[in-house]
């Protein structure tokens, strides 16, 4: 049997984390680029776009990520689609991703008053013109610490895509403490090395919620 | 005293037997309205006449379902982006709640709408800016916040922003019913001036001493219609129909 020392436990799974850290930024861009694109649409008062949009959310909202990424991966093979494991967990994490950030960010656009929106119409503004100078500076604002929280949940969510064959880092976590048997040792450094990630995104919120508060004042 | 040229200019606004509902609720029952270049109109009524309505459909934030209205001639027209800009570059509209950019220094709140609307470059954007904060009292401003500055302030900063588009109607919806008393005069004066200057003007008012002194006619709405209308001495000192008679006594308590 092979020999781990502690330090190859922790060096197989830092780099079992890069891809953790990868589809997290995959799913975050994407799905933040998606997520802004949907609301855009859904502000538009384009026909029938608020419906689409919101059986969308309540589709990718209210079905686990785990269904997602099988469908995305065994599904579309199943009707002939084949996909790599990789494209197959960007396609469900960005769908998930951007109904809930689609959401969030459509709360934070709700909350700026209607009288701001009405005087930058009476002021001839475009409907482009009226989101990107007068609603979205402000809504960008408020939306930063639900959206940073959210995040959090995103980078454990990344978990999920072990199903499809990621060695992310709790997948990882579990093969090595299978040969090791060593499972406290490997899930504690496992735990820890989320918690490196997620906990300076949940001070960031913090801190930018304090500020944020500050400055109403 | 006008000439007769100018008499027979065409309206700066006219309203056509207009008719808008929410739903099933009916809330103006056929406008007609015809207002010259220069004149200056005060709405009173009732809460719930209709009077914010009217206004609202006149620079096109409300739709209306049936009538026509015009604006220095050009019709409203919904279905064209560009006819609605158009509009509304001739529209300037004021509000109750001020609702400057908050975000955005005076300065800017000023010179946004032209930089993006009437590609007006930086240097003759700020110049003419100043010169409309200059016209409102608030020169020294023009660096400010908006949450910086009294409610006063602030609203006389939303006519200069008006103004800014050089308008040629200017809309009022209870500009200071939402300011302290001590706050009030000091804007009925830049709005009085602007009437003297010869801008017209569509203001609905609780400051009947207001209307009385700077409005050319004054329009009493009821029930979504244009009850009784008329010059203001005729209006408050020979009411003609039991509603208005009632509804200035109401006002004295
Ligand atoms: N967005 C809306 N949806 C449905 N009904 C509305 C809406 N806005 C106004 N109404 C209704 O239309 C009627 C006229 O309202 P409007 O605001 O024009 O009255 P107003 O004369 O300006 O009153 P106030 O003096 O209180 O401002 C009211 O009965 C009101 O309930
Ligand atoms: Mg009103």
């Amino acid at each position: 049997m092979m020999e781990f020392s502690n330090w190859d436990i922790i060096k197989n799974l830092l780099i079992a984390a890069r891809w953790t850290v990868g589809l997290s930024l995959i799913a975050f861009l994407c799905g933040g680029f998606v997520g802004a694109l949907l609301l855009v649409l859904r502000l538009s008062k384009i026909r029938g776009m608020d419906r689409f949009v919101s059986l969308y959310v309540q589709l990718f909202q209210g079905t686990p990520l785990l269904m997602q990424l099988f469908l995305s991966y065994f599904g579309l093979a199943l009707i002939g689609i084949e996909t790599t494991a990789l494209q197959s967990a960007t396609l469900a994490l960005t769908l998930f991703t951007s109904a809930f950030i689609t959401d969030i960010w459509r709360g934070c656009v709700i909350a700026i008053p209607k009288g701001q929106w009405e005087a930058a119409q009476s002021l001839a503004m475009s409907f482009g013109e009226q989101l990107r100078y007068v609603i979205l500076p402000q809504a960008v604002r408020i939306a930063i610490p639900p959206t940073v929280g959210f995040s959090v949940q995103v980078v454990k969510g990344t978990a999920l895509a072990s199903i499809i064959g990621f060695v992310e880092l709790t997948k990882a976590g579990g093969m090595i403490s299978n040969a090791t048997y060593q499972p406290f040792l490997v899930f504690s450094v496992v735990a820890a090395i989320y918690f490196v990630l997620c906990f300076p995104l949940s001070l960031y919120a913090k801190m930018l919620e304090r500020k944020i508060h500050a400055q109403r004042r | 005293m006008l000439s007769a040229a100018e008499n027979h200019a065409r309206p700066a606004v006219q309203i056509t037997a207009l008719r808008k509902s929410y739903g099933t609720n009916e809330v103006l029952k056929g406008i007609d309205l015809e207002v010259k270049p220069g004149e200056v109109v005060a709405i009173i009524g009732k809460s719930g006449s209709g009077k914010s309505t009217l206004l609202r459909c006149i620079n096109g934030l409300e739709v209306f379902q049936e009538g026509s209205l015009r604006v220095d001639g050009k019709p409203l027209l919904y279905e064209s982006a560009m006819a609605m800009r158009e509009l509304r570059q001739r529209v300037g509209m004021i509000f109750q709640s001020f609702n400057l950019f908050p975000h955005l220094s005076v300065g800017k709140n000023v010179m946004l709408a032209p930089h993006l609307v009437k590609k007006k470059d930086g240097k003759e954007n700020e110049t003419r800016a100043r010169q409309l904060l200059q016209r409102v009292g608030l020169a020294e401003k023009f660096d400010a916040m908006p949450d910086q500055l009294s409610g006063g302030q602030q609203q006389r900063v939303a006519i200069a922003r008006a103004l800014a588009m050089e308008p040629a109607v200017l809309l009022c919806d209870e500009i200071t019913s939402a300011l302290d008393p001590e706050l009030v005069g000091e804007v009925l004066r830049v709005v009085e001036s602007l009437a003297d200057e010869g801008m017209t003007l569509l203001m609905v008012t609780h400051e009947m001493n207001f209307a009385r002194k700077v409005s050319d006619r004054v329009i009493f709405m009821h029930q979504g219609r244009v009850h009784e209308m008329g010059p203001p001495e005729e209006v408050f000192g020979n009411p003609q129909t039991p509603e208005l008679k009632q509804f200035l006594s109401s006002l004295h308590d």
